[in-house]
């Protein structure tokens, strides 16, 4: 067969493949990624990954196609004597256009991940200083939630309703959410999974990061940054509920926690390092 | 025999010396739990009694480090254990007596009592709700059920403390009790918030990070 002949065979074969698992991939198990669609934010990440996915479907099933193609054309088939092949050249064409794609294919990736940053965040600590602030789904302003992580819990305080702190966490639905995120001691990350939020808790710095919130919806916290003996522990449950449950539950955590309230320092992006003690 | 023989009967001896080590050492791992210790069971219902020392005893691998101990209702039993065992969805009375001074808490969040029958806590005898964060010594929290009981830390100017576990009732110290429901059955864990070890960086190392000290489990049976 010619030379020729396998490369038309090889492209036929991987068009074929690409054609068949790329919309499978989009429309089959693009739907089911994480972190799912429990916010505006969480979706975009499943978009995103769908995208990324998609994109690089094509980019595998050539290497898989190509492999599987010549280990079955290039089989030895009388085994009874084994030679060596002959020795491998460079294809400059191969080589040329294997680079011309991937390379717009890392671009536009790179342009693409850019874009989708700079629209919304996509969930992830910006830093004090936020750059890509995504507007309320009613205007106004965002509700402001501080997560404050230390070993081996978080707890949130809540600016807006007279700073008081507690350990529970639930959030308003179809609300803009920014999370004011910092630590007391080491390094933490909060990660609420299905939010798509995840931001680095640094002593000292506060890391701001947003959610759009959607319908009610069971979340969990994990801290994603080894802090400790009991890193693995350090965990909860959030929730996301109607806007008045939630007002109600603001009103019931802000008594309960009063008497903590009136002890705790002025509302601030960070505590670090006071109230830092002494060991001892 | 051989050289080659010799060469080959050291090598498999060596090798099986080898695996029976690792093997006594993976064995032995598995099989040392931790000691516990089970809540009592009396007339006024089910009781669980620790203490709190500035330092363990002499004769433990730590002498200077800060640790909880199991003890009795008169504080003259102790045991060096940090898993405690109680019933499943129960009431359990806790009295902790504590002989350590105040650290004073990083969150004075952990200042007030919660998780508790009440939401209240009683301090040598006194119902309250918490203490002032900054004379804190310790805190007893199950974060799992949203439990914290901050302990008040003796004074500094206290005449009879004590310096090393065993401790005696007579020596200066705090008591503190407080009433919870039991989760589920389930392995829980507990720790202190106070940043309590000293000569560790910001308090949090040594005894903070080693089960058997200022952290263990709640075995609910």
């Amino acid at each position: 067969m010619e030379e020729t002949h396998h490369w038309r065979n090889i492209v036929v074969l991987w068009l074929v493949a690409s054609l068949i698992m790329t919309p499978i991939v989009i429309f089959v198990i693009g739907p089911g990624l994480p972190p799912g669609n429990g916010s505006v934010e969480a979706s975009g990440q499943v978009t995103d990954n769908t995208v990324l996915l998609a994109t690089a479907t094509p980019v595998a099933l050539a290497v898989l196609v190509y492999i599987a193609y010549a280990c079955w054309a290039f089989r030895e088939r009388t085994p009874e004597v084994v030679l060596d092949g002959p020795a491998i050249r460079g294809n400059s064409s191969v080589q040329f256009w294997w680079l011309i794609v991937t390379t717009t294919l890392v671009l536009f990736l790179a342009g693409y991940g850019t874009v989708r940053l700079l629209a919304d965040g996509s969930g992830g600590g910006q830093g004090p200083n936020p750059i890509a602030v995504p507007s309320a789904p009613n205007g106004g302003k965002p509700l402001v939630v501080q997560v404050v992580a230390q070993q081996w819990q978080f707890n949130y305080r809540f600016p807006g309703y007279g700073g008081f702190e507690t350990n529970q966490i639930e959030l308003p639905e179809n609300t803009l959410v920014q999370f004011n995120v910092t630590s007391l001691d080491v390094i933490h990350s909060f990660w609420a999974y299905e939010l798509g939020v995840k931001a680095d808790a640094n002593p000292g710095v506060n890391n701001v990061a947003y959610v759009t919130t959607k319908g009610p919806l069971l979340f969990h916290v994990r801290c994603a940054e080894l802090c400790g003996v009991w890193h693995g522990y350090m965990f909860d449950q959030g929730r996301v509920v109607p806007k008045a449950q939630f007002a109600a539950w603001i009103v019931q955590q802000k008594t309960k926690f009063a008497p903590a309230t009136k002890t705790l320092p002025p509302y601030s992006k960070t505590y670090f390092p006071q109230p830092l003690r002494r060991g001892g | 025999m051989s050289a080659t023989g010799k060469r080959i009967l050291w090598t498999t001896a060596l090798a099986a010396i080898v695996c029976v080590a690792i093997g006594l050492y993976i064995g032995l791992y598995l099989v040392n739990v931790p000691g516990s210790s089970a809540a009592v069971q009396t007339s006024s219902g089910t009781n669980l009694y620790l203490a709190t020392v500035p330092a363990a005893a002499l004769n433990d691998p730590h002498p200077t480090w800060v640790s909880y101990y199991a003890v009795d209702a008169g504080a003259t039993n102790w045991r060096h254990v940090t898993t405690y065992t109680v019933p499943a969805n129960t009431l359990v009375h806790v009295t902790i007596y504590n002989f350590d001074s105040p650290s004073g808490l990083r969150n004075p969040w952990f200042g007030q009592s919660s998780g508790t029958v009440g939401g209240v806590m009683t301090l040598d005898g006194k119902t309250m709700k918490g203490i002032d964060p900054d004379n804190a010594s310790h805190v007893f929290s199950i974060p799992q059920i949203g439990l914290v009981i901050p302990l008040d830390g003796i004074a500094a100017t206290a005449k009879n403390p004590c310096s090393n576990a065993p401790c005696s009732l007579s020596n200066n110290h705090t008591t503190t009790t407080f009433t919870f429901r039991t989760p589920g059955k389930g392995l829980y864990r507990w720790q202190c918030f106070v940043p309590c070890a000293a000569g560790y960086i910001a308090g949090f190392g040594g005894p903070m990070q080693t089960v058997g000290y200022m952290d263990g489990f709640i075995k609910v049976v």
